[in-house]
């Protein structure tokens, strides 16, 4: 050992410490990735069964299943999407098309877009129990869970979007007018559905964020583990009821592992079919960046 | 690949607005209940909802956890139409009414391998002050007391210090949970912390094989039959609170709730029911 | 950009002009909400600081508001204590990830890789608390009591945050100019030296950045705190003592506050905004001056 020590330079001996720092970290990395994932699935594999996943909830979560608790989610998150989609992507229309986004008006969105990606979730939460839930007099309810998750939701979809707008090339936009057509049209024909995948990935990328949120919802959507009769019913998420579960019911571990496990196993698949998305995506925007290398030497 | 459809979105709204109000007379028509408090009837008092709900259709009955103050709190201002308190009502609540559904005790836990097998009530504030550090001093192993306190707000708290005779600020807790699950799950993974939790709960997880045992208070062992027989020092009446006397909904819940036909459900959760003294 | 301007070849001017007026119309509602969020923080917490100076929010001899007493500084140092431990552990863990992705693994290794480190960033962080709760707590409890403690919600924290800084830092080090490397290499550099002679202080900026986002969200992360540390409220003289952070105060007493208590969180709650806002301004600062 001390001999090659002396015979390999310093330099050597550096990259040598450097590579294998950084393929034990790598290696830490995924190791301490593989202990939680095996701890839920083996802690849930055994008390999951379809019975559990449409079944409702009984003795507190202890017995039963998550049917219930699936459709408060499904509901949160639609009221979410519904109220969030509309206003983020126009948001992100503007920023990307209309306005300079540094600037003025373009300027101030942008940076409260920014202060809004910035604010915790629990800070969410104190809002949205404040302003939804009592000065709105919505009470514990899926409608008020499912505005505050929109406001969580915004900058992510706006950012998303307004990326995938900015990286159409200008020659399309160009050609558009050259043919005549109206800037709104071009927005609706032409911008939106070639932006369409990074909108869509930018939506499970919020579908995402959104069933994985518990500190936004703990005082707002509440804690009723009973399937919603109306929008203005309190109803529990699957992430609140991993909580609750794991905290305030005795013997409720079992049933947590399963909910963690379903909860993964979701947020598994919306990543997957994002990663896949925006990998066709930029594939295609590299391609036509190929075909439309001049445009952006040419275009003032 | 075209997502984006204000069309298709426009359809989407109407479906969710229609289903919403398809949703909304079936509820109108129906009576609503709201109860919020304490988080240690919650479990109880939404089994009994559910039951109560099956017998008596075109009811609804939502249970909000969010402790006894606020259980008192939102009684007051009409938030809930019955508030659930885990505690006998203070003087200066006197203008609600309540309505006790079951009695518990609080019980202090150790781990099972614990070797102490009792402690005094001065035991307990020594250690709960920080007098006492050590298991040794009391008997057991040679480990340091992880005590365990409950936040601010929980009337197990509440019994607790009222029980020892302190204010919180003078216990020297090493751990601060919020609800009973938190604390029996605290002791069961740490064989020399204490902690104080509803009997209730704790028989639930012992009987269950959780590794945890309930103390004898002052030479009292810590079982449903003492809380029962009322010699346990540390009891309480789980109480069902409202503003007025119970009108409609709210009386026939309270009633039904009072009522033999649930003392399974009472006895399932390991509390003790009322009128079995 | 062209688009900017007036398009006086637009056929349907007034639909153009109706059109943008509903943009802008969303994209203020979208800046409304920040303005409306402040706003409503600051409401409730204006009961608080009427009957409460603020400097009794520091000088309290506890954090005690069934006895009418409101020290804040013991969570704040104990959130600082797990943010600050955390980004020292995430930070080279991270840019070592970065560097794994970027310039040592094979490029399949990598992409697998790099959808490892892509979902970890996408468990929720009520299942790192609950990982914590039912794993690292009882492992920490053996080696010194209680278990929950600093050290666990450090660890836990810092799988959560370790995403964050590697990716930007890949993000960052991908957008090194290629021109760069080659040079480097054509000097005879080796792969380490070309790293950190080249790579790194080219994206130093960005990666800072990226440090600091990931210092935002461990100074605002939650459930995954609230279900390890213990939640004493205390200042940690050791990594085993168990802390209280300010979020996690918020969400352990929210539901149970009343009144001045409750508006007490809610100043808690805007200082947290507050904290973050300052960092994330600093990162855009950073992000920017490295662009241009």
């Amino acid at each position: 050992m001390a001999e090659m020590v002396f015979t390999k330079s310093t330099r050597t001996l550096r990259d040598w410490f450097a590579q294998l720092a950084v393929y034990c970290a790598a290696l830490l990395i995924c190791a301490a990735f593989t202990w939680i994932l095996s701890d839920i699935v083996r802690g849930g594999m055994a008390h999951l069964s379809l019975d559990f996943v449409i079944g409702s909830p009984r003795e507190a979560g202890r017995a039963g299943g998550i049917g219930s608790i699936l459709v408060s989610t499904a509901l949160v998150l639609a009221i979410a999407l519904m109220a969030a989609l509309p206003l983020g992507w126009t948001t992100a229309a503007l920023l990307a098309n209309h306005v300079s986004a540094d600037r003025g008006f373009g300027g101030a969105v942008r940076y409260s877009l920014q202060v809004l990606a910035a604010v915790p979730s629990i800070v969410f939460g104190l809002f949205g129990n404040a302003f939804f839930s009592i000065y709105l007099g919505m009470g514990f309810s899926i409608l008020s869970g499912g505005l505050t998750l929109a406001c969580m939701l915004l900058p992510i979809l706006v950012s998303t979007a307004e990326s995938g707008l900015r990286a159409i090339p200008d020659a399309y936009r160009l050609s558009a007018a050259a043919l005549g057509m109206s800037r709104t049209s071009t927005l609706f024909r032409l911008l939106l559905p070639i932006a369409a995948p990074s909108l869509a990935a930018g939506l499970l990328l919020g579908i995402g964020r959104a069933i994985a949120e518990t500190a936004a919802l703990l005082f707002t959507s509440g804690y009723v583990d009973r399937t919603p009769g109306s929008l203005l019913d309190s109803g529990r998420t699957l992430a609140v009821h991993i909580f609750d579960l794991s905290m305030n019911v005795p013997g409720g571990d079992a049933a947590a592992y399963a909910s963690a496990l379903v909860l993964i196993t979701a947020l598994l698949l919306i990543n997957v079919i994002a990663m896949r998305l925006t990998a066709g995506w930029q594939r295609r925007k590299i391609m036509s960046q190929n075909s439309n290398g001049y445009s952006n030497t040419d275009v003032p | 690949m075209r997502i984006f459809s204000i069309k298709k979105y426009a359809i989407f709204i109407v479906a969710l607005l229609l289903g919403y109000g398809w949703a909304q007379p079936g509820n109108a028509a129906s009576e609503k209940l709201v109860l919020t408090g304490a988080s240690t009837i919650a479990p109880l008092a939404a089994e009994i909802a559910r039951r109560f709900e099956s017998q008596h259709p075109g009811t609804r009955i939502d249970v909000q956890t969010g402790g006894s103050s606020r259980g008192i709190n939102d009684t007051r201002n009409g938030t809930a139409g019955i508030g659930m308190v885990s505690r006998a009502l203070k003087p200066a609540e006197q203008d609600l009414q309540a309505h006790t559904i079951a009695l518990d005790g609080v019980g202090f836990i150790l781990h099972a391998s614990n070797p102490v097998s009792g402690l005094s009530r001065q035991q307990v504030i020594d250690i709960y002050t920080g007098k006492i550090v050590s298991w040794k001093t009391l008997g057991g192993r040679d480990a340091p007391i992880t005590a365990i306190n409950k936040a601010e707000g929980r009337s197990t708290l509440e019994l607790f210090l009222g029980y020892l005779k302190l204010k919180n600020s003078d216990i020297k807790p090493h751990v601060i949970i919020g609800d009973n699950a938190q604390g029996i799950k605290t002791v069961a993974g740490n064989p020399n912390a204490i902690g104080y939790v509803s009997i209730g709960a704790a028989e639930y997880e012992a009987r269950h094989g959780t590794p945890i045992k309930l103390l004898p208070l002052d030479g009292i062992a810590a079982t449903v039959a003492n809380v029962r027989n009322g010699t346990f020092p540390l009891s309480r009446p789980l109480n069902l609170v409202t503003r007025t006397e119970p009108e409609g909904l709210a009386r026939d819940f309270i009633a039904f709730a009072r009522s033999e036909q649930v003392h399974d459900l009472v006895e399932a959760q390991y509390f003790v029911p009322i009128g079995f003294r | 950009m062209i688009w900017s301007r007036h398009n006086i070849l637009s056929p349907s001017a007034s639909v153009d002009t109706l059109t943008l007026w509903l943009l802008r119309g969303a994209a203020g509602a979208a800046m409304g909400v920040v303005l409306l969020i402040l706003l409503f923080l600051a409401m409730e917490s204006w009961p608080a600081l009427r009957h409460i100076s603020i400097d009794r929010f520091l000088t309290d001899p506890s954090w005690n508001p069934g006895e009418n007493l409101y020290n804040l500084a013991p969570m704040l140092s104990g959130t600082l204590y797990a943010a600050a431990g955390a980004l020292l552990l995430a930070t080279p863990l991270g840019i070592a990830s970065a560097l794994f992705i970027a310039y040592y693994a094979s490029p399949h290794v990598a992409s697998i890789y790099r959808h490892l480190v892509e979902l970890l960033a996408g468990i929720p962080s009520v299942v790192y608390g609950f990982w914590g709760l039912t794993t690292l707590v009882p492992l920490i409890n053996q080696l010194h009591p209680p278990g929950a403690s600093l050290l666990a919600g450090i660890l836990v924290l810092t799988l959560m945050i370790l995403p964050t800084v590697a990716l930007t830092a890949y993000a960052t080090l991908l957008a090194v100019p290629g021109e760069y490397m080659i040079g480097a290499a054509a000097l005879g550099l080796s792969r380490w030296g070309m790293i950190r002679g080249v790579a790194l202080p080219a994206a130093k900026t960005g990666i800072a950045a990226g440090v600091i986002l990931a210092a935002g969200r461990a100074i605002g992360e939650t459930m995954a705190l609230l279900m390890v540390t213990g939640n004493v409220v205390q200042n940690a003289s050791s990594l085993f003592e168990p802390i209280r952070t300010l979020a996690a105060n918020i969400a352990l007493e929210m539901p149970y506050a009343m009144d001045d208590h409750r508006a007490a969180l809610f100043v808690s709650g805007l200082t947290l905004m507050v904290l973050v806002m300052s960092l994330w301004g600093v990162a855009a600062r950073l992000a920017r001056n490295g662009d241009g």
